[in-house]
């Protein structure tokens, strides 16, 4: 009746950041070869070490298969059809941001997010990286007054040879999986966070990262190591155009938490996730996860997972510290033909670690929607404790909702609890809102961030409000 | 209270409505003025639930025929939620629970929108509490069921005074209750219908849909409707529904089957 034709209006809710930016972009020719992997090493004028670290994750990538256990179907990827490098053409990394080429400060304007001086967030440093290169940094002086480094991983790698030397690929190592291996040796930019010894991060970190064209792949990594007593809270938020071809992104994630440091990690994730039949849309592959080594220290994952057409994605944390405490809320939303596998690992290796997982999946549509959750106990960690819940609620009748849950444990006494419900919004939910003069698309939205509650209270407070408008927006027209 | 010069609130006329392909509605007409209290009896079947629904707007009724006007205007081309915030209620025989949303801001939002349709601001999270605190004593509530989701685990009692409370806070111009005595206690009976009855004033009328006398037994209604086969059969006063409770629906069946019979001569 009535609201059915509001229903079909709010379907078609396009993606309101599909746009491209016309922009000369340098690119390599397609595929993948060793020499390919040289040439991006050249390009960004790397030392041996790292080419020597992306020539063996390569090599071994080619001995790898890609992983299908996962419940995610697509057609074959054909690596060889790949760009593994482009970027907008400029001429090396502007000193000021009144050097950068108006149309990506516009880009990332129109993308909300700001970066000149003048109008820049309050109180969040930014790092844009727009395709395969990092275009600019705010608030940079500013950190390195703390001693903060907050930089793309191109300069890292150039200015802090030793921090990268130290820390990449020893949480993630280059040849961890498939996806991993692949972005080893090719991973193109992305960001660096140092946090010395003792240092609270004054302000919020942000990368916000940009596919801009059709044919790239996106392979960027970022490191973040808090040293001894040093804390900090970091976020990340992407987006691309709407081509109707699918767009690879694997990325790999890798966070250091020394003694008593504490990182928090924050993803908004909000990809082009192909049209309402399944065309189009991103790929998401990647591997992030976090290795609590010093004793009570404390890594938190947080992740909103709206878009990509696949999503492939286990935010996993190493506890190996003793007293460490894992963190992982994820709320993961599939729409249309979206499918998603995702969840996290939580390893306990050292005594009384602690893990909490909250996991929030909506499916509606004809999406697919999965959690697969490892939670491991080895034989140090005496003591260690482990909260699950996992909730999933289906909108419609099409959806499907799955959950994995894997416990292994080889300690007798630890506790370890998992909780699992289902839920469905019902027409009969939103007739009873409506009838108390509550419009439509604001109930399914109620409903929704009464589901999501959880997850969204642990978000910086800056994107709570705007994760719980990206869901809503999400979702319009999905139930009737 | 009957006042022949009192406005028209609602006025129904012919209506017919289907769900799926049966058709429930076959021919209401009803006339509410200000101040009055109606109630509407019938079996189970008989197609006084579905007239609550399709006055409320729920989509999976179809109406087929016939006109609504409140206050008026075409009550059936507005959406759910405008109905509602032009003072249209519906208390619900069945409330759903909608876990995660807390009942306070619920109640909150609901009450701010009907303010908006009265042209009126917007309480603030303070005064609505102040709000809302006045309101649970109509139903002798517990404040710690604001604390807790929609419905969520309340007893069916509870259940429908949360739903007089939502009263109490719309302050609606035509409340219709569904069933709202059913599954009730003798003593929560009386507190839902002393809220009912507190609620009831000149400015408003109340269209109580119920299966049974013992609901009329408290609160007096000015019209009693009997309803059989989604048509109005009789209309009358109090007494009617004393009738009803005497004699059964048994003489309704006989009515009805005469009806069916001669149907032009009748209504």
């Amino acid at each position: 009746m009535a609201s059915s034709a509001t229903v079909g209006d709010l379907v078609s809710q396009p993606y309101k950041y599909g746009f491209v930016t016309d922009i000369e972009t340098e690119k390599i020719a397609k595929g993948l070869s060793e020499d390919v992997v040289r040439l991006i090493s050249a390009k960004k004028q790397e030392p041996a070490f790292l080419l020597d670290f992306r020539l063996r994750s390569y090599r071994q990538w080619l001995q790898m298969e890609e992983p299908d256990w996962a419940s995610l179907g697509h057609p074959p990827i054909d690596y060889q059809e790949i760009i593994y490098y482009a970027a907008p053409k400029q001429q090396e990394k502007k000193a000021s941001l009144d050097e950068v080429d108006p149309k990506l400060l516009e880009t990332f304007e129109k993308l909300g997010i700001p970066l000149s001086e003048q109008k820049r967030l309050s109180n969040v440093a930014v790092d844009a990286v727009f395709d395969s290169v990092s275009i600019a940094t705010t608030y940079r002086e500013k950190l390195a007054e703390h001693g903060v480094i907050f930089c793309s991983i191109s300069e890292a790698v150039k200015d802090h040879a030793d921090l990268i030397e130290k820390y990449l690929g020893t949480v993630v190592p280059g040849n961890d999986n498939y996806f991993a291996a692949l972005n080893s040796a090719v991973f193109s930019d992305g960001s660096f966070v140092f946090i010395p010894k003792g240092v609270e991060c004054p302000m919020e970190l942000s990368t916000y990262f940009r596919i801009n064209s059709g044919d790239t792949g996106q392979f960027e990594r970022t490191l973040i190591v808090a040293e001894e007593g040093a804390s900090v809270s970091y976020l990340e938020g992407c987006t691309a155009p709407m081509f109707d071809t699918n767009q690879l992104h694997a990325a790999v994630v890798e966070l250091v938490a020394l003694d008593d440091a504490s990182i928090k990690y924050s993803t908004v994730q909000n990809w082009y996730a192909g049209d309402e039949n399944g065309k189009g849309g991103i790929y998401n592959f990647v591997t992030k996860r976090g290795q609590c080594r010093g004793d009570r220290s404390h890594i938190s994952w947080t992740q909103v997972e709206t878009g990509s057409a696949i999503t492939w994605k286990y935010p996993s944390c190493v506890l190996q510290g003793a007293d460490s405490v894992g963190e992982f809320y994820s709320v993961a939303l599939t729409n249309n033909r979206q499918q998603a596998d995702t969840g996290t690992k939580m390893i306990h290796v050292g005594p009384r670690t602690r893990s909490t997982i909250v996991s929030k999946g909506i499916s509606a549509g004809h999406s697919s929607n999965s959690y697969r959750g490892l939670v491991q106990l080895g034989p140090k960690a005496v003591g260690a404790r482990n909260y699950s819940q996992c909730d999933s609620m289906l909108i419609g009748d099409q959806a499907a909702a799955n959950t994995y849950p894997y416990i292994r444990s080889q300690q007798p006494e630890a506790r370890i609890e998992h909780e699992a419900s289902t839920c469905r919004i019902s027409a009969d939910q939103l007739f009873y809102l409506q009838s108390r003069g509550i419009a439509f698309e604001e109930a399914v939205s109620m409903m929704v961030s009464g589901f999501c509650r959880d997850v969204f209270n642990q978000l910086p407070m800056e994107f709570a409000a705007e994760a719980d408008k990206l869901l809503a927006l999400k979702l319009e027209g999905s139930v009737g | 209270m009957i006042r022949p010069d009192a406005p028209v609130l609602l006025e129904i006329r012919d209506l017919t409505a289907r769900v799926e392909d049966q058709p429930i509605l076959k021919g209401v007409s009803l006339t509410i003025r200000a101040g009055e209290i109606h109630a509407v009896m019938g079996r189970n079947g008989s197609g006084k639930s579905t007239l609550s629904k399709v006055l409320a707007g729920h989509p999976a009724y179809t109406v087929t025929g016939g006109s609504v006007r409140y206050m008026g205007d075409d009550l059936l081309t507005l959406e759910p939620e405008l109905r509602a915030r032009a003072g249209l209620f519906l208390g619900f025989q069945y409330p759903v629970e909608i876990p995660g949303v807390s009942n306070l801001e619920f109640l909150r939002v609901a009450t701010n929108a009907r303010r908006a349709g009265k042209g009126e601001e917007e309480l603030d999270t303070f005064a609505f509490e102040d709000l809302v605190r006045e309101r649970l004593q109509v139903v002798q509530m517990d404040p710690a069921f604001l604390e807790r989701s929609v419905n969520e685990g309340f007893s069916g009692g509870e259940k429908k005074r949360n739903e007089i409370l939502q009263m109490a806070l719309l302050e609606p111009l035509v409340a219709v209750l569904d069933e709202t005595d059913s599954g009730l206690d003798i003593d929560a009976l009386r507190i839902v219908a002393g809220g009912v009855n507190h609620l009831a004033g000149p400015d408003n009328a109340t269209l109580l849909i119920t299966h049974y006398q013992r609901l009329l037994d408290v609160i007096t209604p000015d019209y009693v409707h009997v309803m059989a086969a989604g048509r109005i059969l009789r209309t009358g006063g109090k007494e009617l529904a004393l009738e009803l409770e005497e004699r059964g629906y048994d003489w309704v069946d006989a009515e009805l089957a005469a009806l069916e019979r001669t149907p032009a001569e009748v209504g």
